[in-house]
């Protein structure tokens, strides 16, 4: 496998996509909007001040609430952290824009023969995609949540509130758990843009990948499960092993003759 | 340079190229040439390693298709049917894209060459989705050389090309061809084949035949000599197809057609015949078919 490559096929990709303004606007919205959510959030409830409002909050939650705190500070963590999974969308949704045109495009423009016809290897191919893809989704996510790390430290005073919002479990999820999401997110997206004609198209079925995050998202709303270490650190192993086999999947159904053959 | 044998492939039960068996040699600019969907593009794709035969043998520049493919890849340069540019990055760009793929060593020299060559350095800068199609061809052209592959495989190179992009573009190719390189030029411009190709082969699904352009009209309709008569007398025909050496004869105005193996030395002989019998030669000439109603007759007698 060949670096040089893999890094060709990277600035090409990106070269074609920064000039996309409705993937470029995607890049930079959906971190911002996730970013300005929970700092809304944090701003609206930090004026709860004390006010009881365990009988707002999954019961489960209330226990865990850390002793110091007030009711009010509890409630408005528990609020912040329904809009931290915001953070995990961004690395999948991202993603799909990129990846889904990333080979479907290809074909529509033509472009994927003459690419073909070079000595790169699948393997290559794929990688540079998957980096072209992933890399900003997840970059643009980790400056988001960044700027919400300065913008709760401005807005929240209490250091027990502050404390909880920036809980090493977020962290994990941010950095590792992102990551391995637009992976996953990416090889899906390829696959599908494998398999299909219409970049349109692609986009549509990709997004699929987006739901099992939204039933954990409306999961932990409804108090149905709440996210903790343990639910983060046995989701990043199980999208690793996840990760491993999609990576291994794109790469083996991206079959170069039926892709070439089956165009419409 | 390029041999086959017995090349054949199937998609499911479609027979797309059948028990193909043909070689091109070096330096050879060959032709191929078919109807739409007689396999012509399917048989680049697997000389291209783009696609593996369902059986056979192909071998491209020593390397065996389907076992050597990455190989093959490296050493042929192939311009696809459609240029396929990136259209929102530079020419220049678009090149240097390719030349890191091919690993190319000196690609900001080899880029500005191809550039300079096909007239388009000037508008390195320009994004390749503005260019006219003939300037996007010869972008794709120049893509294709940037390695300097030492066969190139050119699929309908001056497709809905206008007149003076075709030219210019076939222009290139005859200096491509001056310069030895090995061109297998898939195309239905039969004028272009007949003015570029060393030899032909003509294809549907499988090979009909393979000659140099000249050698196929002799095959195919024999050479025929036209002597231009002041005036067509009676009973000329008739003297003249009572030489051995004639095979045919026809009398079109005070024009014979006369159908001969060996031209250069019965046409002196048929001359005196005529002279002979008081009839005025006017101008001797061959009768030239075109490489068109060679394709033709080939194509649809071929069932």
């Amino acid at each position: 496998m060949k670096m040089e490559k893999i890094k060709t096929v990277i600035r090409k990709e990106w070269a074609e996509v920064f000039k996309n303004r409705l993937v470029l606007s995607t890049i930079i919205f959906l971190p911002l909007l996730f970013t300005a959510l929970p700092l809304i959030m944090l701003s609206v409830t930090g004026e709860a001040g004390s006010s009881d409002l365990t009988s707002e909050m999954p019961s489960q939650f209330t226990q865990l609430c850390p002793a110091g705190m007030s009711s009010g500070e509890c409630f408005q963590v528990f609020m912040v952290g329904q809009m931290m999974l915001l953070f995990m969308i961004s690395p999948l949704i991202i993603p799909v824009n990129i990846a889904a045109y990333s080979i479907v495009g290809e074909k529509t423009t033509r472009s994927l023969e003459p690419l073909l016809a070079t000595p790169i290897t699948t393997a290559e191919l794929l990688l540079g995609k998957n980096l072209a893809a992933a890399v900003p989704a997840v970059g643009a996510t980790w400056i988001a949540f960044l700027i919400y790390v300065v913008g709760a430290s401005i807005l929240v005073s209490s250091p027990e509130v502050m404390s909880a919002l920036l809980d090493p479990m977020w962290w994990l999820a941010i950095l590792l758990v992102g990551p391995l999401l637009a992976i996953l997110s990416v090889n899906f997206s390829i696959m599908v843009s494998s398999r299909v004609n219409d970049p349109r198209v692609a986009e549509q079925l990709s997004a699929v990948v987006i739901l099992p995050l939204l039933a954990l998202f409306f999961a932990q709303l409804f108090g149905i499960i709440l996210i903790n270490r343990q639910i983060v650190l046995a989701i990043a192993a199980g999208l690793f092993v996840i990760d491993i086999g999609m990576v291994y999947m794109a790469i083996r159904l991206f079959q170069r003759e039926t892709i070439l053959t089956r165009w419409k | 340079m390029i041999k086959t044998e017995e090349l054949t492939k199937r998609f499911g039960e479609t027979l797309a190229v059948d028990r193909l068996s043909f070689h091109v040699n070096e330096g050879e600019v060959f032709g191929f040439l078919g109807p739409n969907g007689a396999g012509k593009t399917t048989t680049v794709r697997m000389l291209t390693s783009l696609i593996s035969p369902t059986a056979g043998s192909a071998v491209v520049n020593g390397f065996q298709v389907g076992k050597e493919d990455k190989n093959i890849r490296r050493s042929v340069g192939i311009l696809t049917e459609t240029p396929g540019m990136y259209d929102n990055l530079s020419a220049e760009y678009n090149l240097r894209i390719f030349a890191s793929l091919y690993e190319v060593k000196d690609i900001p020299g080899q880029v500005e060459k191809y550039l300079r060559m096909l007239g388009l350095w000037d508008r390195r800068f320009d994004e390749a989705g503005t260019f006219s199609k003939g300037m996007k061809q010869k972008l794709a052209i120049a893509r294709a050389l940037l390695h300097e592959p030492r066969i190139l495989f050119l699929d309908e190179p001056t497709a809905a090309l206008d007149p003076e992009a075709a030219h210019l573009v076939r222009e290139f190719i005859a200096e491509l061809r001056k310069a030895g390189r090995t061109i297998f030029l898939c195309t239905h411009n039969l004028d272009e084949a007949d003015r570029l190709c060393d030899r032909i082969g003509v294809f549907k699904t499988h090979l009909l035949v393979i000659d140099s352009p000249a050698n196929l009209r002799s095959q195919v309709f024999g050479r025929k000599v036209v002597f231009h008569l002041r005036q067509a007398q009676d009973g000329l025909a008739k003297e003249i197809m009572a030489l051995t050496f004639v095979k045919d004869i026809k009398v079109v105005d005070n024009k014979l057609i006369v159908t001969l193996d060996d031209p250069e030395n019965h046409n002196p002989e048929i001359i005196r015949v005529l002279v002979a019998a008081g009839a005025d030669v006017q101008f001797v000439g061959e009768l030239r078919h075109s490489l068109e109603d060679v394709y033709l007759h080939l194509v649809q007698n071929s069932g």
